[in-house]
């Protein structure tokens, strides 16, 4: 692990509170995901990757936006790892840096349906535009 | 004045890595009344020993102090080297210089300051040692096996072998346990009835055995070598010695809607019951509960078919009083409830099962006559999952599983799958495994077989949710090696439970004063080197009671057990703990507060005739402390307000001399 790697990992670990090396490589967490097949990481490889401080990967993958946050894996999880957490500390990271700008404008006509509401786009602007 | 010898010991390394053993025996070469100071590499050995004796002689010692390794280790040793030498044996001290100190220190000078005043600290203990003389209690030679199954049956016949009478306790009807109501036994594939019922039987027909089944301690009292038990025998409604066990009243009996124990509720009893036709006693029982005659006065068909005349509506409970040399735990175990696990289905649908259920849907005896149908519809299974570790090593949920590895579910599903797949080849079988645990002899081998000549699909990885629809099983897992999730639609999915103690293994414990783990399995004295005995003295372990064993391992600890109890009961007399519990009369005021803290009942309080200065006669009420039942754990010094009660060996004086010497 070099140091960005490991300081990645310390700023996971600290906003999520999970403690990675609880897994006993069970794999229930995804045996239990209803969004596993929409995932190219999944939750139990968002836990070993993690761990090992391989977390460049999980940042670029879409597989953040795939987790329904459903807590299934946390609620199921033998060893009290709570996968969803950690998912949801990278996804924040993700979305948080700086210069990602993650929904331009010009993509908003692909995204558009009649049943996506207004409020969500303006939401998204200020969240994932930076 | 004493004349005290002091002993350092190196420990080879152990100890003289990190304390400078020569400055401590310098250093105790100064203290008040040690005459000797002397080290050698292993005290323990016969030199070492030897070196000792010589200077009780040369130097005419009157107390020894050896800093050593903790008096667990060695303590016994070295009061048997003081007594060879002619001193009293508890004119020994250790002064524990290597777990307390040079294993926790790191450097020479903190670890010889440490040890010079743990050595100064026994230095003023003997100084106000005394000879201490230990009573004899005499040994009843009797052993009491509590709990019936596999464990019990083999712990009875060994010690009955040796001769010693022996009485069961079972709670059940019947003894036999969780083994008669296995089908298979791994890795050989005997049938478990086949290898059990021949001991069921021997246990029956021997006359140093007597069994008392449907019947539980009540009551229990006194120390090793002297239990007395209280054993409450419930009523069973039928005359135990009258009944011949011929089955007539079980196929009259009009009540025959009772979900039968013995095939976990997948079929049906009737009131008046036989648990399974090679059961020991084989006598009927009627289930109060259940039985019309019993609840609203009508019926009594029994009573009338009965041609033995063994039914006794009047019957009650029993109370049976025994005195004991030993008591046996052998409690044994039960698979948690499923209950709580609502992703794997199990009160949604009829079809998914625990592994002891499976057990009773394969056997010959079993609800479906051994044929493997699923629940639900009796239809034959074409696709079955068996989910492992369901509540074992899981430690985010205390209330629903365990933290441990119940250790015999990888081998049992082995079975389970191997079998399946070798009566019934149309059938697909998938084990779904954290990890596959098979250690012992012929184990793995017997698993690989599984795989590779029964083609039983074992898959890494933990089955998330089973859902029910339709008459299928939708199982949804994960493949961890080939990073896929699975969904099968299984027919039958079965459930590898974790096991815990027997719940009445807690309060047993509790009346037993025998301690137990956070999982309420018993504690062994030493997990390593006293595996089968209790803390307790007098009180062993057989069997699952000290944490989860499968069938060859109960058998070797049950015979261990065994042994441990014929050594004890091989004894005439005992040779107490002299260090024991003593009340100063004259300070004792009366008031009862050790007696309530003593676990052991060992105070009582008596009148006693005191004369007073101005020589009248006044009757005092004062504490007295039976020293056999005594155990010496000192909570009556602490409750005691006037002082009186003193530890002998361990009396406050010498306690304050140790913390002065400490502290100085």
């Amino acid at each position: 692990m070099n140091n960005k790697e490991k300081l990645l990992k310390e700023e996971i670990l600290r906003m999520s509170g999970v403690n990675p090396v609880k897994c006993m490589r069970c794999g229930k967490c995804s045996g239990t995901c209803p969004a596993y097949d929409e995932m190219e990481y999944h939750p139990h490889q968002f836990v070993s990757m993690v761990e090992s401080g391989d977390i460049e990967p999980l940042l670029e993958s879409k597989s953040l936006y795939r987790c329904l946050t459903c807590f299934a894996c946390v609620d199921r999880c033998p060893r009290n790892v709570e996968p969803a957490k950690l998912v949801e500390a990278v996804r924040l990271l993700a979305v948080r840096k700086q210069g990602a700008n993650h929904l331009k404008p010009e993509d908003v006509a692909a995204v558009l349906d009649d049943d996506t509401p207004q409020q969500l786009l303006v939401s998204a602007f200020r969240k994932y535009a930076k | 004045m004493q004349r005290i010898g002091v002993f350092v010991c190196w420990c080879g390394s152990n100890i003289a890595a990190t304390v400078d053993v020569k400055a401590v025996a310098e250093a105790l070469k100064s203290e008040p009344g040690v005459v000797y100071s002397a080290d050698y590499q292993y005290m323990c050995s016969q030199a070492g020993q030897d070196l000792i004796k010589e200077a009780v002689k040369e130097h005419n010692l009157t107390g020894i102090v050896v800093c050593s390794c903790s008096p667990r280790m060695h303590e016994a040793t070295f009061r048997k080297t003081a007594a060879a030498a002619g001193l009293n044996p508890y004119m020994v001290e250790i002064a524990n210089i290597r777990e307390q100190c040079s294993w926790v220190h790191k450097d020479i000078p903190s670890g010889t300051e440490k040890a010079i005043i743990l050595g100064k600290a026994a230095v003023a203990k003997v100084n106000l040692n005394t000879p201490l003389t230990p009573g004899e209690s005499p040994v009843t030679k009797r052993a009491l096996v509590i709990g019936g199954g596999i464990a019990g049956i083999q712990t009875a016949l060994d010690i009955a072998d040796a001769g010693f009478p022996v009485d069961i306790v079972e709670k059940n009807p019947t003894i036999g346990g969780k083994m008669a109501q296995l089908d298979k036994t791994f890795p050989t594939l005997d049938c478990a009835a086949c290898i059990l019922t021949p001991k069921m039987v021997d246990v029956a027909q021997n006359d140093k055995i007597r069994i008392f089944s449907y019947s539980e301690v009540s009551e229990i009292k006194g120390f090793v070598g002297n239990f007395d038990v209280t054993i409450r025998k419930k009523a069973r409604y039928v005359k135990e010695d009258v009944c011949t066990g011929c089955g007539l009243c079980v196929e009259k009996c009009p009540q025959k809607k009772i979900p039968n124990e013995f095939n976990l509720g997948m079929d049906n009893r009737s009131a008046i019951y036989i648990p399974f036709a090679q059961a020991v006693p084989k006598v009927a029982t009627i289930d109060a509960e259940a039985c019309t005659m019993l609840k609203k006065g009508k019926c009594g068909l029994c009573s009338k078919v009965c041609t033995a005349g063994a039914i006794d509506y009047k019957q009650q409970d029993e109370l049976i009083s025994e005195k004991y040399g030993a008591i046996v735990v052998a409690t044994g175990f039960n698979p948690i409830s499923m209950e709580k696990f609502d992703e794997y289905a199990y009160s949604q649908s009829k079809d998914v099962i625990t592994s002891l259920e499976f057990e009773r849907l394969t056997n010959a005896a079993g609800p479906t006559a051994g044929k493997l149908l699923r629940p639900s519809d009796l239809k034959h299974p074409h696709t079955i999952v068996f989910v492992q570790c369901v509540g074992s090593r899981c430690a985010s949920c205390a209330e629903k599983g365990k933290e441990y590895c119940s250790k015999i579910c990888c081998m049992y599903t082995a079975k389970h799958a191997m079998l399946t797949r070798d009566k019934y080849p149309d059938t697909d079988v998938y084990v779904f495994y954290i990890d596959v645990r098979t250690p012992g002899k012929n184990f793995d081998e017997f698993y690989r077989r599984a795989v590779e000549e029964y083609g039983v699909h074992y898959i890494k990885g933990m089955v998330g949710k089973v859902t029910p629809e339709g008459d299928k099983l939708k199982v949804r897992a994960s493949d961890l090696l080939n990073n896929k999730q699975l969904n099968i639609d299984a027919d039958l999915v079965v459930l590898a439970a974790a096991i815990e103690p027997d719940k009445s293994a807690r309060p047993l414990a509790t009346m037993l004063t025998a301690s137990m783990d956070t999982n309420d399995f018993f504690t062994e004295a030493h997990p390593k080197l006293r595996p089968v005995e209790s803390p307790t003295a007098g009180v062993f372990l057989s069997g699952a009671c000290q944490g989860p064993k499968d069938i060859p391992e109960t058998v070797s600890q049950a015979g261990a057990a065994a042994s441990k109890v014929i050594g004890l009961l091989a004894k005439d007399k005992l040779t107490g703990n002299p260090c024991v519990a003593s009340s100063d009369e004259l300070m004792c005021n009366g008031c009862s507060s050790c007696e309530r803290v003593c676990p052991y009942g060992a105070i009582s309080y008596i009148d006693k005739e005191f004369r007073m200065p101005d020589r009248t006669v006044a009757i005092r009420r004062v504490a007295s402390v039976n020293p056999a039942v005594c155990q010496g754990c000192g909570a009556c010094t602490v409750a005691c307000p006037s002082g009186a009660m003193d530890l002998r060996g361990f009396a406050s004086g010498q306690i304050m001399a140790e913390v002065d010497a400490i502290c100085k």
